[in-house]
Formats: structure tokens, C-alpha cells, sequence
């Protein structure tokens, strides 16, 4: 060993001590400096091959190793989708009744009569378990006793940005780290040479749909490296992963070696760990180059499988985006997110939701049987929500009937590793005002959803700004046991 | 050695345990702010605080006296002196699990050295501290001709066994003096006479030289932006534009002008209810302005009054308070003395400011650049002067329209005596009828001589509403002057001035242009929203936050109970009190967060390593005294920024080298006593800066409007309402410093945000400081950094008529200021000759990577090898030391 490696060694040593010494008492928050903890460090030259989480391993047996979370941007209508209510029908055209809305919060509904709006489409039975959806989901019909749905799930927004904050970090205050962050941040990831928090976007074919903003895949005050990735359907897949113009594959590779024989050259000098770090993420970054193409070539995939999700190779559907996210599952990513927007019916609920429902409604049960034939459904936890849920309530002043943005009650659900199947757990009051029966909320959510991953959430901090940050938030989440297997 | 692997192992397994073998000892001497508070406040103090909800068997531990009396139980919690009667300890050290304190729940599980510590302090006495930061800093005395910084310092590293570190050499010196002060690289003639200079003073002039240069401002702006989340968009949803960026050049300009931080302050918070209030203090203001807000369909006004209050809150706790105050919007802050009724007295003040709740933002003032400011006194300066003309022309007019009503009434008097001598014509009428007489012959009066005008001549096509009016006029004129009477001189003036002269008629022109130009300006000036003071909006502490809870007690602006107050009598104290509250001498606060953050940017970490918070749940400075002394002196000397950072970078302690030997690095390996300088890469706005200039493409001009760098397609493809494409810039704005990219909160510029620049959506104090592949994809593969490099390689090129090898040295002395180590030349000579090779056989690759961005390359050089030196270019730009300050 030479005194520079030897040196270099021993700053490792010196720091991850000190580290543990200084900060022990601190709890799991405290070993954020994860970098340390990894052995590349000391050999400078070896790769990176994935990220080391600071809870390698979980703390509690998980039955998750990954999570594929389908968001439906804009908040689409449970009383269309999920929450079958005869009664509501029954009360189509009639005043609401004040006894539920008095006091309560209402957004584009403000100052306007409410009027009770009837579900627009007709809900069957599907599957052993009769689980009563919608007639536009048939596909998801199909595999209805794979899944579990959740009727009452509340949240505390009412707006798209803040709603769509809270139900990623836990809390409407921007700056705060992203469910994907949290995770990625405790588990690390296996993915070789791709991000662990990768995000994919894509949008109905409809109308004006709601922005997302890219602080939704923020790290907030977690270490930048646990930012989600946004994978694109156009352009660069990720952003700068393409070389420059006039610039083969074989010219970047010199590049990188003759930055790094440099950079390693100045290690000799001034021993900084720093720049071992430097030099593995141009060699992770240059392995992404190749990587990441590959990921996103599905023209391996067999004709069954893509006419099964029913997407043509890169036309950026939300069913090439679910066959994108089994590749990723495959390869190791740890928490995969998908957006799929134009949900937000204030109007035209009738004309939209059908085309959205479509969108999405086979893509899903694909990427379930895709996940079950290659064995691993039963290890991730698939979750398939919105920011917020839509009012029994009538809007009419946007045009053709819709509904507008609600909170009180939403349904969602989730399937895969350690779910029950076929469930229906929880209800709303007769007209789908309010969650009633099993009342949960979004924290209840993330705690359930670390849970299966063996994290236990209120154990799982970061300090930050003199707090202990949780994802799970500070008022007591509960892990929903009753729908765990 | 330890094989990776199993050193690997073993970290874990300590992870996992919460006891070391090698913890530190317990000291002699137990403190209590040093040793006692953290383990209190981290384990002890959520259900045993501040916070009355939260409080447990009506037990606290953070008041000396209440944790003397006895408890519910009867037992004690703390008798000073006696360990063996005081409950705590019992508590602490049962093996009973259903007594164990802190309870298995919380899994806070103390260490034995905690365990001891907490033991050692009752046994001595259970003395109290008030907690460091809300005592008044203690100025230590420093030996007269000593730098204080290097006082104590050294003293602290004596206690240790340490020692000071050799100084630097000049041009590790001026490199970080450099980035440190000015965020840009010297240049290699800069380096070259800064090392010939053998001037005992040579180093002081080369700061004095730096302080005077205006990017000094632009260097320190980047820390205050983070801190009051300045940005161009309003953050949520649509996330539109707002009117801010003269504020950021307001911000540069102060610390070019080395404005008194006090005045600074106020000035932002302030500014517009001041007595000298202006302009320049109005653009300040612009610091209220800053927060987010929502053009969402469907947002409830009172949710989002709700959200600006805590925002405003949250932003002066962070930038002057160093106070964590966002928990206390629900509940009494656990670890600290702020209360939710401080949460919501301190957001009164600021229910003054005018706004919307919702929906778009006002467009805000005109707000010229002192610049403009002096183009607009020129142009005032040319309407009184166009004025001045005019009036001199004006004193013609009087004697002219003497003259003209002299003509009339000579042409009049004319008229009347022709008219005399025109004989006159009777007929007589004859009868029609028979029984008719003949009526007696009359003579026809002529027209009586009127004074005639132009309006009123037979055929003038003036309208019957004009003819009247000049009618008038010349029934005037017909009288006598001296009989004209009411306002009948200012009608007749008026019409000889405005319809009769042609005097003036230029001036007057001229003075319409000259008002014409002024207007025209004064329309194109850029906007800045400000703090504009009005009725005030009802503030009430909300429960838990919750806006829609309109059952809490309504509350009128006041400081936090627990810092000195100022005496106000009499009347409810205004922004203004509280912008002078902060910056009073009296505030233990404000000069140690502000001093804390200033020396983290020249070390690298705060001497209290968490920025934003100096509570209990801080760290405490390991060397408070040195704190506590640049907080006095700060204040003492005038809030004197520039004083400040002189005295911190001609220290010895700043002029240390950044290299490490083992039994430093032993000692303390994370540099928080500063026997060394520190070394880190460099703020996400330098990297641009730090590339440009190396390629000679930077723009250094100051201020102006945001600008838009090169960025990825689509990346805005998300935003709606409207939807929006991104142009980037073409010209001198594609090349400006990375402080005047334009900030999109929703969407930071993707390579800004590589390098940890904040959204500032929120106000940050601290920036994380990463080592990502995305860096390197970005220094690899933006446009930005591969037209540097091609840029440098045309310099190359072009300023460097040499070998290879001396280009190569030139090269490097640019990007590095030092020549390349054998190693580093026989890199990179191997890359050119082998990418020359490439590109002499493959011609269009070389147009192709020639033709990235927009500046032209050079006509005369040959392509193949501009494109091969760009990869030696490439290679220089993406080195981790290019992009270090060490």
C-alpha cells in the first residue's frame, strides 16, 4: 500500500469514528453520512454499485424491498372509480345536506349551492371477492382479488400543489424530502448504475392538466443524492445523459479516464476522500450513459408483453411508463413513481373520465400480472392514489358537470407485498361525504408503507433544523394493520 | 489493515448498539450548556419542557426551580448535590423497564456517558445555564495589536494540545481569497503578481483590492438570497412570475456599499415605514414580498393568509434569529422557550402589509438602478429646462399681444371711419295691395365695424360652439382694456397665446418631447413589488395550525417573551420596532446567526455547525467565546460587514493551509477548531462562474433582469396555467454569473440544482454539499460547460503561440493557476494526440462539437484541433480541483 492509499485509509477510518462517536446518541438520523460508510472509499477505484441506505438492513422483517407508486394527477373521482353510492344517486339534483358541509373547507366551491350529483357511470361486480368498481376499470376488474381498496383515506389539502406535497412528504411545507427520498435514503438502493428514486411522467390526452413541480421528487434536506430522477419520455432520459454533440461513446470514455487519472493524481497530494467520491461518480455517471438507454430500449420485450400493456416503444403512454417500471423493479431501483395527470374534473366529468380511466386501467393490470409472472409481486408494494378525492357535490360553474377537490374522503388502492387481496377496507358516510368506517389518513399511509419495507416509522428521523424530521409525521401515524396480510 | 468488508461489519454492528467502548471521557467539570443541555433537551424536554401540552406528570425539567420541587409523586427530581435522592437519577438508572426514563418508547436510550454525565452534574450542584444563545454575548479582551480571530482560536487549540498550521502558500491564498470574496478564479497574471509582490503588506492590499471590487457584492448576495428565498416565481402551482429581481441588485449593492448590516435589516424589513423612507429602502421591502404565493383555482384566501403569516415567521427566525419557530405554528416549541402565542405575535407585525391573499401578484413600483435613477434626474433635468425656454420665450408674449390688440383696434377704428363716409342707400316700399300706403323710405344701416377674427370671418369652417367662444373674445377686445373686468384680460391672453402667436411654438415642442422621453423611460423601468403598510388583517393564534379554527384568541404584534424587549408605550409596536428590536444591541441573537453563517463561508462550517438553529436544539459553538467576540465586535463596530470579513481573512487562522496531517486529522477530523483551513467544492453558482471565466466567456456585468442560461428541452414541460417554453438567452445574458440565472422554484435550473443550489421555496441557511454523478453529467454534457470548453481551447489556441507542451502548461495555469505535475502533462498531451488523430479522420464529428452554443468559434483555426483541445479543455474544467477552494 502506498502512504497515499495508507493515508487515505486512515482519514476514512478517522472520520466514520468520529462520526459514530459524535453523533450516537443522535439515533438513526445521525448516520446520515452515509458515504462514509461506504467501503469504495477505501479502495479508491472500485465502483459504486448501488447506494447503501443508513437502515442496510431494515430493523424489521420487510416484506417490501420495493415500491411502484401510480399517482393520478389532478385527484380523480372516487364516486365515478371506487365508492359506489346508490344513495347519492338517489339524491341527484337535491341540496346537499348542511349537517355534512357546514364549516368544512371547499375550494372552487365556494359561495356556490351545493347539489348532490349522482355517480355518472355504473359500477359491477368483478372477481371472486364481488368487489364492486367501476364499469370503466374492467381490466382492473380482472384482478380486482389482487388488490385492496381503500375507501377512507382523508388528507388535509384541498389545492393540487399543497395536496400532492403532503401526500409525498408528509407535509404541506415545501423543503421536505419525498417519500422516494426517505426510502432510498434508508435502504439505499440495488439498482447498479441507475438512480434509486426514479419518477415518470405522462399525461391524458385531454384537457388543461394540473402542473406538477419537480419539488414533488425533491430530497429536501436530505442528502441530494436521494433526489428522485425524472425518466423522460423525450429528449435526454435523464438530464445531460447524452454526450455532446460529436462525441462518441469511446471519446467520453477517455475523457472520464483522463479526469479521473488526474483527479486521482491530486489525491496523492492532498489526500481529501472527497475526490475518491469525485472519481467513483464520474465512472457511476459514465456507466448511467450506457445504463439508462438500455433501460429504456424495450425492444427486447416480447410482443405478448407489450400488447398486453398496450403501448408502442417509446410513445411515452402511462402504459409504456408501467412497463418502464418493471425494468426498473428489475434492476434493482428502490421506489418508482409514476404520474399520470389530467384527473382534475371540475368540469366535463362524463367526457374525461372515461379517456383517463382507459388510459390507465389496462397498464395497470399488466403491470400486475407482468410483476406476478416474474415473482415479484409478492415483494413490491404497489400504490395507486391521488393528491386528494372529489365532491359528491355538483360543480357546474366550469362548464358541463364535474366535481370539485375534496378531502374528506378519497379512494385508493394498493396491492403486492404483504397486502391483503381482494379487500375492501373502509367506507364513507351514505352520499360519500366523509370517510366513516377505518378512517385513515396519509400518515397512517407512509407509516404502513415503511412498515412492509421493515422500516419502523417512528424510528426513521432525520434532524433537521433542531427537529426530528419523520416522514410519518409528528401525530401519531398508525401502521394500517387490518389490511396487511 | 481491515479489510473493507469487514470494517464494514463492524461499523454496522456499532451502529447498531448504542454504547461505544471509546466514548470520550466524562470531564472534571460538568457545564451545563455544554454537557447537561443536549442530553436534556434531546431526551428529557419533549414531554418534561417548555411545551405545557406535552408536559408529563406536570414534570419540567428545563426550570431549575420547578425541577427542584417535588413532583405528582412526592418524589424530588432533582436535589442538587444528592444524586442518590433525586428521582431523575433513579430513573435514569433503574433497570425496572417500566421506570426507565427516557420510557423504551421514545427509543432514545441514553449512553452510560450521558448517564454519568447527568449523574456528575446533580452530584455537583445541579447548577443551571440560561441556555448560550439567549445570553448576551461576552466580548473576550484581546491583547492590544492581536488579531482576535487568532486569539482565540489558539487559545482553544492550547486547551487541546493543538497547533496552528503553516501558512498557505500565495497562490493557494489568492485562489481562495478569490473565490472566498469574489466567487470568481483569479487570473494567472493576477496569481504571478500577487506572488512577485514581496510588500509586507501585499496580502492586506490584495483584500483591500477585493473588498473594493463589485463582485464582492455579487459574492455575498448568494448566501442572503438563500436565506429570504429569493426567486422570480411565486412557488406554487402555475408558478408565475413575480416582480423581485431589483431587490436581488439592491441586495449587491448593499454589500458593495458596505451598507451597516443594521441599516440593511431594517431597510428589509422595514423599509417602507421608515422616516427617510425612499426608493432604494422601499426596493428593500421588497423582503416581505418574497414568500409563496398561489394563482390555484380554488384556494381559500384565509388558507393562504394563514400560509404568508407562518412564511414571514419562519423567514425572520431563519435569517436573523437563527431560530427554528415552524413547529410553534401548532404547538409550544419543545426544545425552546417559543410559544405558538410568540408564533403568531411575532406574524402580526407583519398584518400590516398590503397584498392579495391569493391570485396574481400587484406588478409592484418602478424601480430604477441608481443608474437610471440618475438617467431619470436627466431627463426631469431636460423637461425644466425645456420649461425654462419657454418661460423666457413667454415674457414676449405680453408686448406681442399689446401689439396685436393694438392692430385691431387700429384696423377697427379704420373700419368705422370708412364706414362714415360710405353713403347710404333709402328706398322706399311701395305698395302691393290696393288699401296700402307706401311706408316711408328707410335708410339701411351698413354692418356695424366689428373687430374681426379669423373664427368669425364669412366661410370660416370653426364650429358654431368655437364661433361663440371667439365671439366672446372679440366683444372684449372691443372694450377698453381698462374696462374689461372679472377674468376677461385671461380669456383674451389665453387666445393670443394659444390661437393668435406663433411665438414658442418650438419650445413648446420641445417641452412635450422632453415630458414625451421622461414617460417613455419611466414606463420601460423594471418593477419590484414592495412593502406597502395599510389596515391590518386580524391575526389569532390558530389551533394546531388549522386555519378553518377561528375559535383562537386574536393576537396583536409583540416580540418573543423570552428576549429582552424594547420599552414601547403606549401603542402597538410596528414593523419598524421590530426590524430595530432585531438589530438592537440587546438581541443576543441576531449578530451571532448572522456572524455564524459569515464564517461558515470561509471555513466551511459554522462555528455552531447548525446555521439555522442556535436553540437548544443547536450545537454549541465548541468555541463560544470566539462566537460571542465576532457577534460584539460586529455590533460594536458598527455592524461593519466589510470590517468583519477583513478581520476574518487576514487572520492566520484563515491563511492556515488546507492539508492535514495524520495527528491533526486524528484530532479532529472534522476541522471544528480550525488548527487548519478547510477545503470544499465550490456553490452551484460558482461552478458556472469559476467555468465561464476560465473560457473567457463570462459577462461580468452587475444586476439586471434574470437571465436564461442554456436548458434541457422540456424540462419545463410540467408547468401549466400558462404553459411555457424556456428560450434561453442569446448574447452577452447567455454569459452572465450563475446569481442571475433565473430561479423557477418549481423547476431550478437542473445544473444549479446538481450542485445543491436550494429552490428557496423555503428560506436556507445551510446548503447540503454533495458529490453526485448528476455533477458530473452536467460539467461532461450541458452545453454551458462544453461551449467553455471549446472556448478555452480556441483561447488556447489563439492567446497561446507556443508547443503543445507550453499550451498545455498555459492551460493549466488558466484553469488552475500552476503549471501541470509531469503526470498531469503526459496526461493530457496522450488525449490531444490521440483525439487529434480522431478528429483528423473524422471531420464532421469535430463541426459537430464546435457548433455547441452559441459563441462563435474562432474562423482561422483549424477544426480538428480546436475540436482535440477542447477535450484538454473538457478534462480541466470537470477536474475536482478546478471546482475546490481549498
Amino acid at each position: 500500500m502506498t502512504p497515499a492509499a495508507e493515508f487515505r485509509q486512515f482519514h476514512a477510518q478517522q472520520l466514520t469514528r468520529r462520526a459514530f462517536f459524535s453523533r450516537a446518541s443522535q439515533g438513526v438520523g445521525a448516520l446520515a453520512l452515509s458515504t462514509l460508510l461506504r467501503p469504495s472509499i477505501l479502495q479508491a477505484s472500485e465502483p459504486i454499485s448501488g447506494i447503501r441506505g443508513v437502515l442496510d438492513p431494515p430493523p424489521l422483517r420487510a416484506k417490501a424491498k420495493r415500491v411502484i407508486w401510480l399517482t393520478m394527477a389532478g385527484g380523480p373521482s372516487q364516486l365515478e372509480l371506487f365508492d359506489h353510492k346508490p344513495k347519492l344517486a338517489e339524491m341527484d339534483g337535491q341540496p346537499m345536506p348542511e349537517s355534512l358541509t357546514r364549516g368544512q373547507q371547499l375550494a372552487q366551491l365556494q359561495g356556490v349551492k351545493l347539489i348532490c350529483q349522482g355517480p355518472q357511470f355504473k359500477f359491477r361486480k368483478f372477481g371472486r371477492s364481488q368487489t364492486e368498481i367501476s364499469e370503466l376499470l374492467p381490466h382492473l376488474g380482472s384482478i380486482v382479488d389482487d388488490i385492496c381498496i381503500v375507501k377512507s383515506m382523508t388528507t388535509d389539502a384541498i389545492n393540487h400543489d399543497p395536496a400532492h406535497m403532503f401526500m409525498n412528504t408528509g407535509s404541506q411545507i415545501a423543503g421536505r424530502p419525498s417519500m422516494g427520498s426517505w426510502i432510498t435514503y434508508g435502504l439505499g438502493s440495488e439498482a447498479e448504475d441507475l438512480p434509486g428514486f426514479v419518477v415518470l411522467m405522462s399525461t391524458g390526452k385531454g384537457r388543461a392538466p394540473q402542473p406538477v413541480a419537480a419539488r414533488q421528487w425533491s430530497s429536501g434536506f436530505l442528502p441530494s443524492k436521494y433526489q428522485g430522477v425524472q425518466l423522460r419520455a423525450q429528449g435526454d432520459p435523464v438530464l445531460y445523459l447524452n454526450n455532446p454533440p460529436g462525441i462518441s461513446r469511446a471519446s467520453q470514455r477517455g475523457d472520464v479516464a483522463a479526469i479521473n487519472a488526474v483527479n486521482r493524481q491530486h489525491d496523492e497530494l492532498v489526500h481529501d476522500p472527497e475526490i475518491s467520491t469525485r472519481i467513483a461518480q464520474y465512472e457511476m455517471a459514465f456507466q448511467m450513459q450506457a445504463s439508462v438507454p438500455d433501460l429504456v430500449d424495450v425492444s427486447g420485450e416480447s410482443a405478448k408483453t407489450l400488447e398486453m400493456y398496450g403501448c408502442q416503444p417509446g410513445d411515452g403512454s402511462f402504459a409504456s411508463n408501467c412497463l418502464l417500471a418493471r425494468r426498473l423493479a428489475e434492476r434493482g431501483t428502490r421506489f418508482i413513481q409514476l404520474y399520470h395527470r389530467d384527473w382534475d374534473h371540475h368540469s366535463l366529468l362524463r367526457e374525461e373520465l372515461p379517456l383517463r380511466a382507459k388510459e390507465v386501467d389496462r397498464a395497470c393490470m399488466a403491470l400486475i400480472t407482468d410483476l406476478k409472472q416474474r415473482g415479484m409481486f409478492d415483494d413490491t408494494l404497489i400504490v395507486w392514489s391521488g393528491e386528494f378525492g372529489r365532491t359528491p357535490m355538483k360543480q357546474a360553474n366550469k362548464g358541463p358537470a364535474g366535481r370539485d377537490h375534496h378531502n374528506k374522503a378519497m379512494s385508493m388502492w394498493l396491492a403486492g407485498a404483504g397486502i391483503q387481496r381482494g379487500l375492501v377496507y373502509g367506507a364513507t358516510d351514505d352520499l360519500g361525504y366523509a370517510a366513516v368506517e377505518n378512517v385513515t389518513n396519509v400518515h397512517d399511509l407512509h407509516a404502513t408503507m415503511l412498515h412492509q419495507l421493515g422500516i419502523a416509522h417512528e424510528r426513521f428521523s432525520f434532524k433537521f433544523q433542531g427537529l426530528d424530521m419523520r416522514l410519518s409525521g409528528v401525530e401519531g401515524a398508525k401502521v394500517i394493520n387490518n389490511i396487511l396480510l | 489493515m481491515i479489510r473493507p468488508p469487514a470494517l464494514f461489519h463492524l461499523l454496522l454492528a456499532s451502529a447498531a448498539a448504542t454504547t461505544f467502548a471509546a466514548e470520550p471521557p466524562v470531564p472534571a467539570k460538568i457545564e451545563f450548556n455544554r454537557d447537561v443541555r443536549p442530553i436534556l433537551s434531546d431526551t428529557c424536554f419533549h414531554c418534561h419542557g417548555p411545551d405545557a401540552k406535552a408536559r408529563e406528570a406536570k414534570m419540567r425539567l428545563d426550570i431549575r426551580e420547578e425541577a427542584l420541587k417535588p413532583a405528582e409523586s412526592g418524589e424530588t427530581p432533582i436535589v442538587p448535590g444528592q444524586p442518590e435522592k433525586s428521582e431523575v437519577v433513579r430513573r435514569l438508572l433503574t433497570s425496572d423497564k417500566d421506570d426507565l426514563m427516557p420510557p423504551l418508547k421514545a427509543h432514545k436510550p441514553l449512553t452510560a456517558r450521558q448517564k454519568e454525565i447527568l449523574k456528575q452534574w446533580v452530584a455537583q450542584g445541579a447548577v443551571y445555564q440560561k441556555h448560550w444563545a439567549y445570553e448576551a454575548p461576552v466580548k473576550a479582551a484581546i491583547p492590544a495589536g492581536q488579531k482576535g480571530v487568532d486569539v482565540l482560536v489558539q487559545k482553544r487549540l492550547a486547551e487541546l494540545g493543538l497547533k496552528p498550521s503553516p501558512e498557505a502558500d500565495r497562490r493557494t491564498l489568492i485562489r481562495r481569497l478569490s473565490f472566498d470574496l469574489l466567487g470568481l478564479p483569479p487570473t494567472p497574471q493576477e496569481v504571478a503578481a500577487f506572488v512577485a509582490d514581496t510588500s509586507p503588506d501585499a496580502y492586506t492590499k490584495l483584500v483591500d483590492r477585493m473588498l473594493a471590487s463589485p463582485h464582492y457584492g455579487e459574492r455575498m448576495a448568494i448566501g442572503w438570497l438563500d436565506v429570504v428565498r429569493f426567486a422570480d416565481t411565486i412557488g406554487y402551482h402555475s408558478d408565475n412570475p413575480h416582480n423581485v429581481w431589483p431587490y436581488r441588485d439592491w441586495v449587491i449593492r448593499a454589500f458593495n456599499e458596505n451598507k451597516r448590516f443594521d441599516r440593511f435589516t431594517i431597510e428589509q424589513v422595514a423599509g417602507d415605514l421608515l422616516p427617510d423612507a425612499n426608493l432604494q429602502t422601499r426596493i428593500g421591502s421588497a423582503f416581505n414580498r418574497l414568500i409563496l404565493s398561489t394563482e390555484e383555482g380554488g384556494a381559500q384566501p384565509k388558507d393562504y393568509e394563514a400560509r404568508a403569516v407562518t412564511d414571514r415567521v419562519r423567514a425572520i427566525g431563519a435569517a436573523w434569529m437563527g431560530q427554528t419557530t415552524g413547529c410553534a405554528q401548532c404547538h409550544d416549541h419543545k426544545f425552546d422557550p417559543f410559544t405558538t402565542r410568540d408564533f403568531y405575535s411575532l406574524g402580526a407585525f407583519f398584518a400590516d402589509i398590503q397584498e392579495n391573499a391569493i391570485g396574481r401578484r400587484d406588478g409592484g413600483v418602478a424601480a430604477p438602478s441608481p443608474e437610471q435613477e440618475k438617467e431619470l434626474a436627466k431627463l426631469d433635468a431636460e423637461i425644466v429646462e425645456a420649461k425654462k425656454k419657454l418661460a423666457a420665450v413667454e415674457t414676449q408674449f405680453d408686448p406681442e399681444q399689446k401689439k396685436w390688440e393694438a392692430e385691431l383696434a387700429a384696423k377697427l377704428k379704420a373700419d368705422i371711419a370708412k364706414a362714415e363716409t360710405t353713403p347710404r342707400l333709402a328706398k322706399a316700399v311701395e305698395p302691393t295691395k290696393p288699401g296700402e300706403t307706401t311706408e316711408p323710405a328707410k335708410v339701411e344701416e351698413p354692418p356695424k365695424p366689428r373687430i374681426m377674427l379669423p373664427e368669425l370671418e364669412p366661410g370660416s369652417k370653426a364650429s358654431a360652439q368655437d364661433k361663440k367662444a371667439v365671439q366672446q373674445v372679440a366683444d372684449i377686445l372691443a372694450k377698453d382694456a381698462k374696462d374689461r373686468t372679472g377674468n376677461e384680460p385671461q380669456v383674451v391672453q389665453t387666445y393670443f397665446r394659444t390661437k393668435v402667436s406663433k411665438l414658442g411654438q418650438a419650445e413648446k415642442a420641445a417641452l412635450a418631447n422632453a415630458e414625451n422621453q421622461r414617460k417613455k423611460f419611466n414606463d420601460a423601468l423594471p418593477k419590484v413589488m414592495v412593502s406597502t403598510s395599510g389596515g391590518k388583517r386580524t391575526v389569532r393564534i390558530l389551533a394546531r395550525g388549522n386555519f378553518m379554527d377561528e375559535s383562537g384568541e386574536v393576537v396583536k404584534a409583540a416580540l418573543p417573551h423570552y428576549l429582552p424587549q424594547p420599552k414601547i408605550e403606549g401603542r402597538e409596536p410596528t414593523r419598524l420596532d421590530l426590524a430595530q428590536w432585531l438589530v438592537s444591541r440587546d438581541n443576543p441573537l441576531t449578530a451571532r446567526t448572522v456572524m455564524n453563517r459569515l464564517w461558515k463561508q470561509f471555513f466551511g462550517t459554522g462555528l455552531s455547525k447548525v446555521l439555522d438553529d442556535l436553540g437548544a436544539q443547536g450545537e454549541t459553538p465548541a468555541n463560544p467565546a470566539l462566537l460571542d467576540w465576532l457577534a460584539c465586535e460586529f455590533m460594536d463596530g458598527g455592524w461593519d460587514m466589510k470590517r468583519m470579513v477583513r478581520g476574518i481573512v487576514t487572520s492566520h487562522t484563515y491563511m492556515q493551509v488546507s492539508t492535514v496531517t495524520p495527528e491533526l486529522l486524528a484530532a479532529d477530523p472534522y476541522n471544528r477548531e480550525y488548527a487548519r483551513q478547510s477545503r470544499f467544492r465550490v456553490d452551484a453558482e460558482l461552478v458556472r462562474d469559476n467555468a465561464l471565466a476560465i473560457a473567457g466567456l463570462l459577462v461580468p456585468k452587475i444586476g439586471g433582469p434574470s437571465v436564461k442560461p442554456y436548458q434541457p428541452d422540456r424540462y419545463w414541460e410540467n408547468l401549466n396555467f400558462p404553459t411555457r417554453n424556456y428560450d434561453a438567452d442569446k448574447g452577452e445574458s447567455q454569459y452572465r454569473r450563475g446569481l442571475y440565472t433565473w430561479w423557477q422554484r418549481s423547476f431550478v435550473h437542473p445544473s444549479m440544482l446538481a450542485f445543491d443550489a436550494p429552490t428557496r421555496e423555503e428560506c436556507a441557511a445551510e446548503r447540503n454539499r454533495s458529490n453526485i454523478p448528476q455533477q458530473a453529467l452536467v460539467l461532461l454534457n450541458d452545453p454551458t460547460y462544453v461551449e467553455a470548453a471549446r472556448s478555452l481551447a480556441a483561447r488556447i489556441l489563439t492567446d497561446c503561440k507556443g508547443t503543445d507542451d507550453q499550451r498545455i502548461v498555459w492551460a493549466w495555469q488558466q484553469a488552475l493557476q500552476r503549471p501541470p505535475s509531469s503526470d498531469e502533462m503526459k496526461t493530457a498531451s496522450t488525449l490531444l494526440a490521440e483525439r487529434l488523430t480522431a478528429y483528423r479522420a473524422d471531420a464532421p464529428a469535430a463541426d459537430a462539437l464546435l457548433k455547441t452554443g452559441f459563441a462563435p468559434a474562432p474562423a482561422a483555426v483549424d477544426k480538428a484541433e480546436l475540436a482535440a483541445w477542447t477535450h484538454v479543455a473538457r478534462v480541466l474544467l470537470n477536474l475536482h480541483e478546478t471546482i475546490t477552494r481549498s
